[in-house]
């Protein structure tokens, strides 16, 4: 009687079981890094005095944060970057041209795996837990560690589960759920513990959207976001990789620190104020709330499956003359699959500015940054002060087909009643 | 290890962003630079309080919470941070924080018995903390022993290669 969790860490710790609380050596399958944080992993490493990593094949270097370089500085960081890839020998290295978003790289690439455990030098890789990986964030020297070690410590978390039911209203999707879920336990109410995500409605949903969920676990301060894999996950998984994988799924009578019902009928869209992912409306009742700026991209909102539905929206439609719309899909494959299907074309006889794959604008660095006092919705998932840029503007949070309507009416909008 | 100072109080969900923000992570490792822009969008005051000896930091719930950049830890440090008190703290700041050598004590109550300016002693060992500026005292849980260690040794890198190097010897 397991979590998937429990028994993930307790396969990696090599124990035979493990318990919330007790603390675990784990082997790491997959470490992750990007532009941002690659040359601080570096120069820690470094003081280690070692000659090797402990496996250049388990190592995955993607840059995305300030891609392609937006100034002086973020030039010279990829350049620390390409200095380590190249001196360690560095296996799996994605340079600009063969790029995109790490999150929704690393599942695209197949390295995203059931059964592993994942790291990586940001907060977002409890993404990967959709396939019923654990997976989860940690810092540049921690990074440093493992890359010499090939291991981390982790106190084994609770469990909270949500057991989420029913069919999703039309135009509602796993953003405006696990904004839902965010908006009741609240910021940190699930701080250190594991969310793991189930029920019929997630079994309905696409791997694109499942990630989505698991990726805003750290936004309830969780350790890591999970899903049982079932066959979608398999055939997901089995399509980008032949390295064999082992599957872990929770027991029937597996210990929660609570079971959290919610009802997805229930949902509307949604909408999340400044400055926690926290503070959430519908997006009807923010209808007054005029915008700058829309943005649809990041690790949350620039998969194909987003870059379609906002499609459907903005075909046959323009852009609010004082809004900019700015689309960014979120690697080279999905960018290319988007113009091979005509997306891009629609887009941009929409008015959206398109652009290659970056994180830029979700973090303030560039391609979209804020300035006095502007208002921007965002298919992110941090609308902290100051996230994408003066520390006067303000970010809203909402799905990408939320994020599309509103820039065709100029002030956010539920995409129902365009 | 104890550690007398100056408080600087601050409320809850102080988030990474905040305390370094996102487009300043261009200049990497170079903390020195960095620290400038430390707290810049929540308390210009940030340096001026640390000049007048304040040393401590006390929030409220989920301190540090949202990205996993290191340079959060590494820029309060930076600007003379000795120890960060809070009622809880976001898990990647915390591990960063114990890793590169700057002490932080998970303390539940801490935020209601300090204000801005309080002078405070803490055990590091013991976790007692006392306000000399009311007379309250709490007893938070002390730092595990294995992270004890890492702090002992100025940080996880430190650490590490005085494990590795004992490892090699045998």
């Amino acid at each position: 009687m397991a979590t998937i969790t429990e028994k993930i860490l307790a396969e990696a710790g090599g124990v035979k079981r493990v318990s919330p609380g007790d603390i675990v050596n784990a082997k790491i399958d997959v470490a992750l890094t990007h532009d941002a944080l690659c040359g601080p992993v570096a120069n820690e490493f470094r003081k280690l005095g070692l000659k090797e990593v402990w496996d250049r094949s388990k190592i995955v270097v993607t840059p995305d944060h300030f891609i392609p370089a937006k100034d002086i500085e973020a030039a010279n960081l990829y350049l620390e970057m390409e200095k380590f890839v190249r001196e360690y020998g560095i296996q799996n290295y994605y340079p600009i041209g063969n790029h995109g978003i790490c999150h929704v790289m690393l599942p695209e690439e197949g390295f995203a795996r059931p059964g592993i455990v994942i790291v990586g030098t940001d907060s977002h890789t409890c993404t990967h837990g959709a396939v019923g990986a654990f997976a989860t964030g940690i810092g540049t020297t921690e990074m440093a560690a493992v890359f010499a070690t090939g291991k981390c410590w982790f106190r084994v978390p609770e469990t909270i589960k949500f057991n989420i039911t029913g069919r999703l209203k039309r135009h509602v999707y796993a953003k405006d759920v696990i904004l839902n879920i965010i908006g009741r336990i609240g910021v940190d109410g699930a701080l250190y513990m594991a969310m793991e995500f189930d029920g019929d409605t997630v079994k309905n949903l696409s791997m694109d959207e499942r990630f989505v969920l698991c990726n805003m676990a750290i936004e309830a301060g969780a350790k890591n976001g999970i899903i049982n894999p079932d066959e979608k996950t398999i055939n997901y998984v089995e399509s980008r990789t032949n390295t064999p994988f082992k599957i872990f799924k929770s027991d029937e009578n597996a210990v929660y620190r609570e079971i959290i019902p919610i009802e997805a009928n229930k949902i509307e869209p949604t909408v999340a104020e400044p400055y926690l992912p926290s503070n959430i409306r519908s997006a009807r009742e923010l209808n007054n709330v005029e915008i700058d700026q829309a943005f649809i991209g990041s690790c949350t909102g620039g998969r194909y499956s987003d870059l379609k539905i906002a499609a459907r929206i903005l075909k046959n439609r323009r852009v609010a003359s004082n809004v900019r719309l700015i689309i960014i899909p979120a690697t080279q494959k999905i960018y290319l699959k988007a113009l091979e299907n005509g997306l891009i074309k629609i887009f941009i006889k929409a008015g959206a500015s398109v652009s290659t794959p970056t994180c830029g604008p979700c973090i303030g660095g560039h391609m979209g940054v804020l300035g006095k006092g502007e208002v921007a919705i965002a298919s992110t998932n941090r609308n902290f002060k100051g996230r994408m840029g003066d520390a006067t503007s303000k970010v809203y949070l909402a799905s990408p087909a939320t994020v599309a309507a509103s820039a065709v009416t100029g002030r956010i909008t539920d995409p129902r009643d365009l | 290890m104890e550690i007398k100072s100056k408080v600087i109080k601050y409320g809850d969900h102080i988030d990474t962003d905040v305390i370094i923000a996102g487009h300043r992570l261009v200049h990497g490792s170079n903390i020195s630079l960095l620290a400038k822009y430390a707290m810049e969008t929540v308390d210009p005051d940030f340096h001026k309080k640390i000049a007048q000896g304040a040393r401590i930091i006390v929030a409220g719930r989920n301190f540090g919470a949202g990205s996993s950049r290191q340079q959060a830890p590494e820029v309060l440090k930076e600007s003379g941070i000795k120890l960060i008190l809070a009622d809880s703290i976001a898990r990647i700041f915390y591990r960063n924080s114990i890793n590169i050598g700057l002490p932080a004590i998970i303390a539940e109550g801490i935020s209601s018995i300090t204000s801005e300016g309080d002078i405070l002693t803490v055990n590091l060992e013991t976790g007692e903390i006392k306000n000399l500026s009311n007379g309250k005292v709490l007893n938070a849980k002390p730092i595990p022993g294995f992270l004890m260690e890492i702090l002992k040794a100025g940080g996880l890198v430190n650490y590490l290669k005085n494990k590795l190097f004992s490892e090699r010897l045998v």
